[in-house]
């Protein structure tokens, strides 16, 4: 009866269903050819503003949606509305992340060919979103000038796992002393050769050459023009 | 603070696997953790405890191997442990890299079972 217990070997994942449900989700954008780009940051950098931002100057020239996570709010959503692109807000409840089922869910009914780019807010907090891969094509780490050049090293996991930096409120920068140097070193010590990317959502500085950064990546991901798009 | 989520994963992975070897009982899970995982060991071994009760893991134990962050050196051209996750470099010859070979684990690598 109290026989020794038996070692059986596993190997697997624990995060393994949403592993799956995210390389589902990043097959699903590469063939609907869309930029899916995921934001993380602290609660405050300025996500939604760059967030809003980015919309309204996009909308213009291309078709973009965004899906923005919090955790008991609507008010972000409402916010983003103003750029007349389509959002919709993931409640996450008690949940300090998104996971890649929220967002597979948040996405039932949307027709991905008919976007270029799609955002994905997630709730602010630099520790969670950290192990989670929503199958996005990038993920930007927020950082405003005001929240101190040593955030990277303080939170190093989440600034690893993003592709490129960007540095927000850069119209604030002279009145916090913001040392961009150290910031950039910061960044670069936990990732490096990261692309870093500094601008106000507020004054438009460095607002286009972040906008050719994305018409770049855009173009990468889908190589060929989209069908309708014009004959030759 | 996501590791309640992640133990309770942990938890339903277990059970599946005792109950299709036919086990009636988890002793004890082996999980390997990297450092880069984003999840914090303390804080997992309290919520799995919590994970467990009424389960078939109720009472058992995790046995956490932390993995520390190793890269490749594009210079010396060989695996490298890096010193501190707050400087991605080589420890040896000082070149930056950021390309991960161990580290990001999060995987049950055994489990201890009893009839």
């Amino acid at each position: 009866m109290s026989a020794e217990p038996r070692l059986v070997e596993v190997r697997k994942n624990v995060l393994k269903q949403n592993d799956v449900i995210a390389r589902a989700l990043r097959e699903r954008y590469r063939q609907a050819g869309v930029l899916a780009v995921s934001l993380v940051s602290s609660p405050g950098s300025g996500k939604t503003a760059f967030l809003e931002k980015t919309l309204t100057i996009l909308h213009s020239k291309y078709r973009v949606a965004a899906l923005v996570g919090d955790l008991a709010t609507e008010n972000d959503a409402a916010r983003l509305a103003r750029s007349h692109a389509p959002v919709k807000q993931i409640i996450t409840g008690t949940v300090c992340h998104l996971e890649a089922a929220m967002v597979q869910n948040a996405l039932d009914g949307w027709d991905l060919s008919e976007l270029d780019f799609l955002f994905i807010e997630n709730v602010g907090n630099l520790v969670c979103p950290s192990s989670y891969d929503l199958g996005e094509d990038l993920r930007f780490v927020l950082l405003s000038v005001t929240e101190g050049e040593d955030k990277p090293l303080k939170y190093p996991t989440i600034f690893h796992s993003a592709d490129v930096a960007i540095i927000t409120k850069s119209d604030l920068a002279a009145a916090v002393d913001f040392n961009e140097e150290l910031a950039r070193a910061n960044i670069h010590a936990v990732r490096p050769g990261m692309e870093i990317l500094k601008l106000s959502a507020k004054s438009g500085e460095g607002i286009g050459r972040y906008v050719d950064f994305l018409e770049k990546r855009l173009a990468i991901t889908r190589p060929i023009a989209p069908v309708g798009s014009g004959q030759s | 603070m996501h590791e309640l989520s992640i133990a309770m994963s942990i938890v339903e992975m277990a059970q599946e696997e005792a109950e299709r070897h036919g086990y009636a009982q988890v002793h004890a899970v082996h999980l390997k953790l990297g450092r880069l995982s984003g999840v914090v060991k303390e804080a997992l071994l309290s919520s799995y405890e919590m994970a467990c009760e009424s389960t078939l893991l109720e009472g058992s134990q995790l046995v956490v191997e932390e993995i520390p962050v190793e890269v490749y050196c594009p210079e010396c051209r060989v695996a490298r442990m890096v010193q501190s996750i707050q400087w991605f470099c080589c420890p040896e010859c000082g070149t930056p890299t950021p390309d991960v070979l161990h580290g990001k684990e999060l995987e049950v690598v055994a489990l201890e079972l009893k009839q």
